[in-house]
């Protein structure tokens, strides 16, 4: 019941709520009726059984990688710091 | 099905019917016997080897080829994996009837244009005519003579803790064309069979590595991992494969993603399997890179130490598990 | 590899987990502080979603997760939790004249009491794999001298597609396609799991593509009256760690509240369109039989009044038989989370995926599957990263 893919809208059709979605090059039909008022082409969408179950907040996305970014960050921040100690205590 | 699928309901069926046949050559269950096990034939200083090979596929045409070149290229690629340059060939064809006399002959001609360009010859075939609804439209079956050129021959028995194991190239490509050719799954992508000779690549390996190219084989059905799967099984060690350094094209993988496929285990046509002594590698990797069909050649894993015949895959994450040998065929999933 | 899979690959980043396995170090304790339990296992998450168990043992998770936690697998795999009576219809379907008998390919090799689909087709059965509903209403299209008969599973996240095709074909008229419905509701069995107390459990990760559907609404009431926390997560590594940490955090501050890990995809409220084609294709059954975990109440669907005439429970006399689990199966205890697939007797001998006895080895959502990809058929300590 999980599986599920991200992948982009390269064509979209309104009237027939289907759009054609691409994952690294190979693109298949998907219903869009489930998201149909809330995406356009570009857009990026998860895929399950040839059909769109949700759109992808994008900016939501990012804030969830920039978090980890931000701990990467500061963990090797800190990393530096330790080896910063240790060489004057080496030295 | 599950007995043609490659995995271990093939093995089952191999194991049970082959003392039937008895022999020393057999017994290796590699796909080329040394013929002269069988025969104490020689060409020159070389070791003749035999292979056999039968090809089914639906349908008959796929991006990348047709079953007239995939029944050339299986069956040379047998004798390449054997270190064997291949001499000639013969064909059987069987057909359905009601197949189209033109859908044949563009076969038969796929096979001499194959045949050619490889540079070996049919020296002998044969057809047969079965009932409508028995053949699948047509059935190639083939036998191929070549002459071990590799010293010492290759033999999963040579592999050692610390070999190093590599692919000819991108996995994958062949088991989707032809998926993607039946139509069924509804799916688009430009991923053609990588369906090839494989001797320019094996060629490569043996005047680069000469003892330290252990064993080597073709990925078919089943996939890279069957093959590893066998390999470890055959050399009682275990092989470690990083699944993020085996070569996979953009659209194939997305077709794998949204069918639920395991690319690992998808068929292949025309990847080489390798495996190298560790100081062989980089000599290895070169030779593989100057050849058209190795050109995106990569080092995807290495033999350690351990009894179990297991292939063990390390994930880009930092997981691991074990690779079994497929049940059946691989099916498209939801789960 | 290939070039990146965005939305998935960034959340497959070793060195963010490392970071984020160390935030979990810190957290453990004060958790099961909190919790009033100790040592090994302490702290009991129950990952609900069985694509969420292929998830930890694919990208193994366990190796960054600390000695106090342990993961309890859940009762959500459609095709694990498929009574053999289902597989006997569908089987027995496929076998009359002039039927094809379409379904999803992971219920191909689920074993019934006289063998599977894919034996049914080995002995000349019209079985045919598809990749969605809507490609089984274009085979009856296309095939008008042909019963298409779709074999239709799945939870929630699977149901709408369903109805989807349903509609189509009802509004296409066609007269050769009928649906034999088991979709599942995710909710109740956790519920039935929760409630009846055997199998104790801390925390939830909440499914995340039946999320995508129905919301993170729906478990509230659950964290109430059970007083646990649930995160509903993605199935990236990234994804599950960042879940366990909410979990955990929550634990630790003695909080039991619903919230909501894959806010990329996931919304709060229910997918309306969606819940609209539930509610017309659909009926709740008073009670649905949960392989292994025996029969709970309105806890799976079938088609409504409306579409009664697409049902393939209305068009044959269905055997509906509803035979034991083979003695030797655990797979109601594996489901329910009681054992892991070691602890079962024919685990990895007379069960493995070759010659499965149970849905859970079939499945590569099932703990079994999972379990014997991860470790083999002798569980093998493949060590910790760090």
């Amino acid at each position: 019941m999980c599986l599920g893919v991200p992948g982009r809208i390269i064509e979209l059709d309104a009237a027939t709520a289907t759009a054609r979605v691409d994952v690294l090059g190979a693109t298949r039909e998907v219903s869009v009726l489930l998201v149909a008022d809330e995406v356009s082409e570009g857009d990026w969408v998860v895929v399950h059984v040839g059909f769109a179950i949700g759109r992808v907040d994008e900016d939501e996305a990012r804030r969830t990688l920039d978090l980890l970014g931000d701990a990467l960050a500061a963990e090797a921040a800190e990393l530096e710091a330790e080896r910063a100690l240790e060489e004057r205590a080496d030295g | 099905m599950a007995h043609g699928a490659g995995g271990t309901a093939s093995r089952r069926l191999v194991e049970r019917c082959l003392p039937h046949l008895g022999g020393t050559a057999l017994a290796e269950l590699g796909d080329a016997g040394l013929v002269e096990r069988a025969a104490g034939a020689r060409v020159g200083a070389a070791p003749l080897v035999l292979t056999t090979d039968a090809f089914v596929v639906r349908p008959l045409r796929f991006g990348g080829g047709s079953i007239g070149s995939l029944a050339v290229h299986g069956t040379l690629n047998d004798l390449a994996a054997a270190g064997a340059r291949p001499l000639a060939l013969t064909a059987s064809f069987v057909l359905e009837e009601g197949l189209e006399l033109a859908t044949f002959e563009a076969e038969v001609a796929a096979l001499g244009e194959a045949a050619r360009r490889c540079d070996v010859e049919v020296v002998a075939a044969d057809t047969k005519v079965v009932e409508r609804g028995h053949a699948d439209g047509l059935f190639i079956a083939t036998t191929g003579l070549g002459a071990v050129v590799a010293r010492p021959a290759p033999s999963p028995r040579r592999m050692a803790p610390g070999d190093r194991v590599l692919v000819s190239g991108p996995v994958a490509d062949h088991g989707i064309a032809v998926l993607l050719a039946r139509g069924e799954l509804h799916l688009d992508a430009e991923v053609h069979s990588d369906s090839a000779s494989l001797w320019p690549a094996a060629e490569a390996l043996i005047e680069a590595c000469g003892p330290g190219l252990r064993t080597m084989r073709d990925a078919t059905r089943g996939g890279v991992a069957t093959v590893l799967c066998e390999l470890a099984g055959a050399a009682g060690l275990e092989v470690e494969l990083d699944e993020a350094a085996v070569p996979l094209r953009g659209p194939t993988r997305g077709a794998c993603e949204l069918l639920g496929l395991d690319p690992l285990y998808v068929a292949n046509e025309g990847c080489l399997v390798a495996v190298v002594a560790a100081a062989s590698a980089d000599a290895a990797l070169a030779a593989l890179h100057a050849t058209e069909v190795g050109r995106e050649a990569a080092v995807v894993g290495e033999v350690t130490a351990g009894d179990r015949g297991r292939v063990v895959g390390r994930t880009a994450f930092g997981g691991r598990r074990v690779l079994d040998l497929l049940a059946g065929d691989p099916l498209p999933r939801i789960c | 590899m290939a070039e990146s899979l965005r939305f998935a690959d960034e959340y497959r980043d070793p060195a963010a987990a490392r970071v984020v396995a160390r935030r979990l170090e810190d957290l453990a304790p004060r958790a099961a502080d909190r919790l009033g339990h100790e040592g090994p296992g302490a702290i009991r998450v129950m990952e609900v979603c069985g694509g969420h168990t292929h998830a930890i043992f694919r990208h193994g998770l366990r190796a960054h997760v600390p000695d106090l936690v342990r993961f309890v697998h859940g009762p959500g795999c459609p095709v694990c939790v498929l009574p053999m009576g289902r597989i006997d219809d569908a089987v027995w379907l496929a076998q009359q004249p002039a039927v094809t008998l379409a379904t999803y390919g992971d219920v191909l090799r689920v074993p019934g009491s006289d063998g599977s689909l894919a034996e049914a087709r080995a002995r000349g059965a019209d079985v045919r794999v598809v990749y969605s509903p809507l490609d089984a209403v274009r085979l009856a299209l296309e095939h008008p001298d042909r019963q298409v008969v779709f074999l239709a599973i799945g939870f929630e996240t699977t149901a709408p597609a369903t109805a989807v095709a349903v509609r189509r074909a009802a509004e296409s008229r066609l007269t050769n396609f009928s649906v034999l419905c088991h979709h599942v509701l995710v909710v109740p069995p956790v519920e039935a799991l929760l409630g009846d107390g055997d199998v104790a459990v801390d925390a939830l990760i909440g499914p995340g593509h039946v999320s995508a559907v129905i919301g993170c609404r729906p478990y509230g009431p659950v964290a109430e009256r059970f007083g646990v926390p649930i995160v509903v997560a993605g199935f990236e590594p990234l994804d599950l760690l960042a879940a366990l940490e909410l979990v955990l955090t929550q634990l630790a501050q003695g909080r039991a509240e619903v919230e909501n890990q894959y806010g990329r995809l996931v919304p709060w409220e229910p997918n309306p369109v969606a819940a609209e084609l539930l509610a017309d294709v659909f009926a709740v059954r008073d009670r649905t039989a949960w392989r292994g975990l025996g029969e709970i109440e309105r806890s799976g669907a079938g088609l409504s009044e409306r579409y009664r005439h697409l049902d393939a429970e209305a068009r044959w006399e269905l055997p509906g038989g509803s035979p034991a689990d083979p003695r030797a199966c655990r797979c109601g205890d594996v489901l329910r989370g009681a054992i892991d697939p070691p602890e079962c007797r024919v685990f990895g001998t007379a069960c493995t995926p070759e010659h499965p006895i149970g849905a859970c080895m079939v499945s590569s959502e099932g703990a079994c599957a999972a379990w014997f990809a991860h470790a083999g058929p002798e569980p093998v300590e493949l060590g910790r990263t760090r």
